[in-house]
């Protein structure tokens, strides 16, 4: 028997029910998503993943409010979602950032309904976080890509949201600063007690991460399972366990685990 | 090709300097009597100068360019915004635009002249229209071009309609419309000059015309000509600043 997760007592955070998308281009009508049941339990870390073009980023969508489902329907703290919300924060590729602004400019973005002092306070909280001191008044484009990552995860912490929803957020690093990056994001996800939706197609990555893994099949994307990752950070990628979690996955992917 | 700091200055006054030569040569070995040679102009230049008709004629033309030029942002800007934001709207009006846009300026000056009479009013209106018409342009272009990930962003957080356009597609879409800028600040002393020669009696346009109607003044139309080139010039290298600022410098660092 596994050991119950540390979250398994928290409360629903999210529930997406019988869930549908059905996009139509040329006349044609493409069933993206097919009945996605799903429910996030609060402060958890979970990883939507599958294979590319499966409807990973569709769904995140519908889930942040940007679009709406064909039906079904979205519930977050029992309220329906019927637009985006400053209290959960789409956080894109690090294309995200604004590069009319700068650092500062970019992480207090959100904040234009707090008084100048507290917001100077944030900015400058946030800019320590996630280690852009003396960056302040840098722009995006004399960043790396690392750090316009990381000022986007910056900007979208600093209007204390209580979700966060990425969509392969390191997918364009190098695999050093990924790591470092998933480092720095459970680091940030323990110290701010988010819940946090991440959309990978790196079984690797959503292994290291997430509290529990959603693999979704290819088109039409349906759950096909949930894997619950029961092993206390930081994680040890060598041993037993988590090898046999990221096999088992593999395998339910279909994949051989070799090269 | 690296440039060594002085080539960008020098090499221009060497190719001013050969002009000069030329043009002092052409008019010794033509012998004309109407053309004047440059130490002519240099000279009509100076009585310009002394008169006080050269600071005044110039901040008159600029003045009137500044006040079209400004009307044209503050109508074409927002404008242009709402445009490109409400695809609907755009397909409504478009039609109407590309058709206004190839009329000349200068084809404007009769119905100008009734609208606002013989004067400033209608030379500013002619300017309006100029500038118009390109900053409207871009600024849609701009707009409708913004990535849609930037919209969704400032969306995110909360921002209504207006502050989304203010913070979000307003600086997006800047750096695209700052060359719509450009072009229309051009195009509008192109004008300006064109209507001084109708509507006003001030002006550099006017000093080109007038010159040449009292008195057959070559010295002074050339000297007019000359300086109208020489604010041309500095208007655009001032616009190319803009370019240049950190935060639209961003859209330029591709192209
Ligand atoms: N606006 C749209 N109109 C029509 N089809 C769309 C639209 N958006 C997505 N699709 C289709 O839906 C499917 C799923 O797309 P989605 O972007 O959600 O996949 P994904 O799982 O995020 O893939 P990736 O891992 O490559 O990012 C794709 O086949 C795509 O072509
Ligand atoms: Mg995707």
């Amino acid at each position: 028997m596994t050991p119950p997760s540390r979250t398994t007592a928290r409360e629903t955070k999210l529930r997406v029910q019988g869930v549908n998308k059905v996009f139509t281009r040329d006349g044609k009508s493409v069933n993206v998503l097919e009945d996605i049941d799903l429910e996030i339990r609060d402060g958890e870390f979970v990883c939507l993943l599958g294979p590319s073009g499966c409807g990973k980023s569709t769904l995140l969508n519908i889930v942040a409010g940007f679009t709406p489902p064909t039906s079904g329907q979205v519930y977050i703290d029992g309220e329906p979602v019927t637009g985006p919300d400053p209290r959960r924060i789409f956080v894109f590729q690090e294309r995200g950032v604004f590069p009319w602004l700068t650092v500062e400019g970019n992480i207090g973005f959100g904040l234009f309904r707090l008084p100048p002092k507290e917001k100077a306070r944030r900015i400058a909280h946030y800019v320590k976080l996630v280690g852009l001191s003396g960056f302040e008044q840098a722009y995006p484009a004399e960043l790396s890509g690392g750090m316009k990552q990381r000022l986007e995860v910056a900007r979208a912490l600093a209007v204390n949201p209580d979700m966060l929803f990425l969509d392969e957020p390191f997918g364009a690093l190098d695999s050093i600063t990924r790591l470092l990056m998933r480092s720095e994001l459970l680091r940030i996800w323990e110290a701010e007690k988010k819940t946090i939706l991440f959309v990978t197609h790196d079984i690797e990555e959503s292994v290291q991460l997430a509290d529990r893994v959603v693999v979704m099949s290819a088109r039409p994307a349906k759950i096909q399972r949930v894997v619950e990752i029961d092993i206390p950070h930081p994680r040890d990628i060598s041993s037993p366990r988590y090898l046999k979690l990221r096999d088992g996955i593999f395998e339910e992917i279909g994949l051989a685990h070799k090269v | 090709m690296q440039l060594r700091r002085w080539e960008p200055t020098v090499l221009p006054l060497l190719t001013a300097l050969a002009v000069l030569a030329v043009w002092e040569i052409g008019v010794r070995v033509s012998g004309t009597k109407v053309f004047p040679s440059p130490a002519e102009v240099g000279r009509g230049l100076e009585e310009l100068l002394r008169k006080g008709l050269l600071w005044r004629y110039t901040a008159d033309s600029l003045l009137r360019v500044g006040s079209g030029y400004l009307l044209a942002i503050l109508v074409g800007i927002p404008l242009g915004l709402a445009l490109g934001w409400y695809p609907l709207a755009a397909r409504a009006a478009n039609p109407l635009i590309q058709m206004l846009r190839p009329i000349s300026p200068l084809a404007w000056i009769p119905v100008a002249i009734v609208l606002f009479g013989v004067g400033n009013e209608s030379a500013v209106f002619l300017i309006f229209l100029a500038s118009f018409f390109p900053i409207l342009v871009s600024t849609m272009t701009g707009v409708r071009g913004v990535p849609p990930m930037f919209r969704l962003a400032g969306a995110n957080f909360g921002l209504s309609i207006a502050a989304l356009l203010r913070r979000v597609v307003f600086p997006a879409a800047l750096p695209h419309m700052i060359v719509g800028l450009r072009i229309a600040l051009g195009i509008a002393w192109l004008v300006v000059v064109a209507a001084e020669m109708i509507a006003v009696d001030s002006g550099l346009g006017y000093l080109v015309i007038d010159s040449r109607n009292a008195g057959k003044r070559y010295d002074l139309v050339i000297a007019g000509m000359i300086l109208i080139g020489l604010i041309g010039l500095g208007l655009d290298i001032g616009m190319r600043r803009l370019e240049r600022l950190k935060s639209v410098r961003w859209g330029f660092l591709n192209d």
